[in-house]
């Protein structure tokens, strides 16, 4: 192993980036797209849910209760149908998620001490919307009925006062519950992972189809060092974005950062390392671009989108899936940032988490060094 | 000319097939992706991983946690003995939320006074915490107006025959039990066949410049619009081979309802394949290296599917990306999606996303096509 062959490696590979700016700009401009993409464009929280309401009754009672709808900031009333059909077209339409409608009688059958039924009809086609404003609507109309049993008691002399229970939530580490501070650190895995695997496995298949690697081999580097190589300026790129994914997290999106920067860096080198060395294996194993761009999409975009946690829930997912995330690094990576990030976690709750992504970097590596000494015979 | 264009087409057809490993990804990888996507993209939130610390040891505060278990959204994983532990646990990700229940609670209820109940919540990540804080709350106001209603029923059973009540129904049409597989493997379905023709098609005309063959062609006398129907007509026909495989995956391993037309999914489906040929084939045109046609492609998909409603609901997002999407395919053939395998609604209600289809699939397939003319100059 020499430094001198390897740092003669990382200059050639470093002028072949700096030939193509085109390539170069998008890998730096990555980050910030996917940012501000990912970061204002994933709210899974809903405000002014389109609201239809169809009153059958019309009194002051019924009205009161659309009132308590329309002045909560989670409804915006978009229609206020006439007949049942209306509504229904407006739900069909997708003009309104959600249909209030209030029963005839509504406030004669409070008035008398009758318990009354208010339907909600809610479009479920995206379900987790769904779920969130079935929680809203309950909220909303359970606040009601409170208050009309205490009229009601105060009308009728005092009955016996009922108990209060309150649910006192605090929310920790994220305190306002806001999604961005959820998705935002996940983002950096999701760009390393992409500029990990895709720039090295097409950038080495390129030169296996060119003819160019079988020249480097007839020279006296040995494999390591052409890994090593090859590697470190595509290492220097995707530290720079991290750098940058991490800057903008924390000054453009507030996200707060509480854990030590130190911690941030060596989570992100070994992982930034694993998938390196995983585009370097497919494109020693690829034969062609297009199968070594298909084989990265699949090794590394799809497990750092899907499996890693950024935003789907990994103790969701059914038991065989979750055996499989766990052999992608991202999820330890994503674990970690999220860790570092809002928890401030320090090196202890991390340790088992970084030690995945070095065996995963070290077996890859093995693999790849040999894959790649075998192709050489 | 058409024998030219069928020409071209048997030609392009011998490509893909000759090649075993481009064979094998146009078959295997969609399905393991159709397979993960269906799994893992879930925002569902049951079993919750909960910690129990019941400081009063009483007939209420047992009931009231026993209500918490038999919902069914939290698993209980660990009863505490002190506070210091929930910090802890919460610390080290081993549950997301802890229940504390105060001394005193029961007294407090029986004396019909503020009692409450504290929960910690581990805000990480916000759309689980915000669903569980809405169950939490679901069956705290259930548990108390039970409670309410069996005091009264012992003290005064005729007063307690009249309390008024205002009672809510839910009814979640297209999705009745509220599944996160019925909206995400329509989706998916969509997702999937971007991916797989956008990155089949960028590579299309690039590798023929890189390999040299374009020129070849070009001396030919084949015109600009027969070139671009030749590259087009077997991406077409194997895009739509692919719809086949990835819907019956939906439909048998998933069973997810087809409520709707075939005929209209085939229509949209061909308008959509349409447009992203159109893309795939402009980014290839403008592309030099099969590399730059991957990294500009990815540039495409990640916001296409971001933007599109896949997974992250459209009207929360700010006004500026929420214009963005309008100019994104895959948005309006996810509500075609959607709308035919859940709803079942007709083009009545759907054409608005048909136009929007047809509009991008003419604009690119003429850029396209005008480009493709320029770099034959």
């Amino acid at each position: 192993m020499s430094l001198g062959r390897i740092l003669a490696l990382a200059r050639k590979e470093t002028i072949q980036i700096w030939r193509d700016p085109r390539s170069l700009a998008v890998v730096l401009l990555m980050p910030m797209m996917l940012m501000a993409l990912l970061g204002y464009g994933i709210g899974l929280d809903q405000t002014n849910v389109p609201l239809c309401v169809y009153d059958r009754e019309g009194s002051q009672l019924s009205q009161d209760l659309l009132k308590s709808f329309v002045s909560n900031r989670y409804f915006s009333l978009k229609l206020d149908a006439g007949n049942y059909p209306e509504l229904i077209d407006a739900i069909d339409g997708g003009q309104c998620t959600v249909g209030v409608v209030i029963p005839l009688y509504f406030s004669k059958l409070l008035g008398a001490g009758q318990p009354a039924t208010v339907q909600a009809i809610i479009d479920a086609t995206d379900n987790n919307t769904a779920n969130l404003i079935i929680g809203y609507t309950q909220a909303v109309v359970a606040r009601f009925s409170a208050g009309v049993q205490l009229d009601y008691q105060q009308r009728n002399g005092p009955l016996l006062g009922a108990p209060a229970l309150s649910v006192d939530a605090r929310t920790w580490f994220n305190e306002d519950l806001e999604s961005r501070n959820f998705i935002v650190p996940g983002v950096v895995a999701l760009v390393m992972a992409v500029i990990g695997t895709f720039l090295t496995s097409l950038t080495i298949a390129r030169e296996w189809e060119r003819g160019t690697m079988e020249q480097l081999v007839s020279t006296p580097v040995t494999p390591l060092e052409i890994i090593a190589g090859k590697l470190i300026p595509y290492f220097v790129i995707g530290m720079a974005d991290a750098l940058s994914c991490a800057a903008i997290s924390v000054w453009w999106f507030e996200v707060p950062l509480r854990g030590s920067y130190l911690l941030l860096f060596a989570a992100s080198s070994i992982f930034l390392a694993g998938v390196l060395l995983l585009g370097f294996l497919i494109s020693a194993y690829a034969k062609t671009q297009l199968a070594a761009s298909q084989f990265a999409l699949l090794t590394t975009f799809l497990p750092a989108f899907l499996l890693s946690g950024f935003a789907f829930p990994i103790d969701q997912m059914p038991m065989a899936v979750r055996m499989v995330t766990r052999i992608f690094p991202a999820r330890y990576y994503v674990t970690a940032l999220k860790g570092i990030f809002l928890k401030g976690a320090g090196i202890r709750p991390l340790a088992t988490d970084m030690m995945a992504m070095a065996i995963f970097a070290i077996v890859v590596g093995a693999a790849a060094a040999c894959c790649f000494r075998k192709r050489l015979d | 000319m058409f024998a030219r264009i069928w020409q071209f087409v048997v030609k392009e057809f011998i490509q893909v097939w000759r090649d075993p490993r481009t064979r094998f990804s146009l078959i295997v990888p969609p399905i393991i992706q159709v397979i993960i996507f269906g799994y893992a993209a879930n925002f569902d939130v049951h079993h919750v991983r909960t910690a129990v610390l019941d400081q009063d040891h009483s007939l209420e505060s047992r009931e009231l946690i026993s209500r918490f278990v038999a919902s069914g959204y939290f698993r209980i994983e660990d009863v505490l003995d002190h506070r210091a532990q929930i910090v802890d646990l919460i610390d080290r990700g081993q549950v997301t939320l802890a229940i504390d229940i105060l001394p005193g609670f029961a007294e407090r209820m029986r004396k019909r006074g503020e009692a409450s109940v504290q929960v910690i919540l581990d805000g990480t990540n916000s759309n689980t915490a915000l669903i569980a804080l809405g169950y939490i709350n679901q069956i705290a106001q259930r548990y108390q107006q039970d409670y309410q209603r069996d005091f009264l029923n012992r003290i005064a059973p005729v007063a307690a025959r009249r309390f008024p009540q205002v009672l809510l129904q839910e009814r979640p049409w297209f999705n009745r039990n509220l599944e996160d597989r019925m909206f995400f493997v329509p989706g998916t379905i969509g997702s999937v066949m971007m991916v797989m023709v956008m990155t089949l098609t960028a590579f299309a005309i690039v590798r023929e410049r890189e390999i040299g063959t374009l020129e070849q062609i070009m001396v030919t006398p084949i015109r600009p619009v027969e070139f671009i129907l030749g590259k087009t007509i077997p991406y077409m026909l194997i895009a739509l081979f692919e719809l086949a495989v990835i819907s019956t995956v939906g439909v048998l391993w998933f069973e997810v309802p087809l409520r709707g037309s075939p005929v209209i999914l085939l229509a949209a489906s061909l308008l959509f394949i349409a447009g992203l040929l159109g893309t795939g084939l402009l980014i290839s045109t403008m592309s030099n290296t099969q590399q730059q046609a991957m990294v500009v492609s990815f540039f495409f998909i990640q916001p296409a599917i971001t933007l599109s409603g896949f997974g992250f609901p459209i009207s929360s997002m700010p006004p500026v990306l929420q214009w963005l999407t309008y100019a994104d395919p895959l948005r309006y053939y996810l509500v075609v999606l959607r709308s035919t395998f859940l709803k079942g609604v007709g083009l009545d209600l759907l054409w608005p996303q048909f136009a929007g289809m047809a509009i991008f699939a003419a604009v690119t397939l003429t850029a396209a096509a005008l480009r493709f003319s320029k770099t034959l100059d």
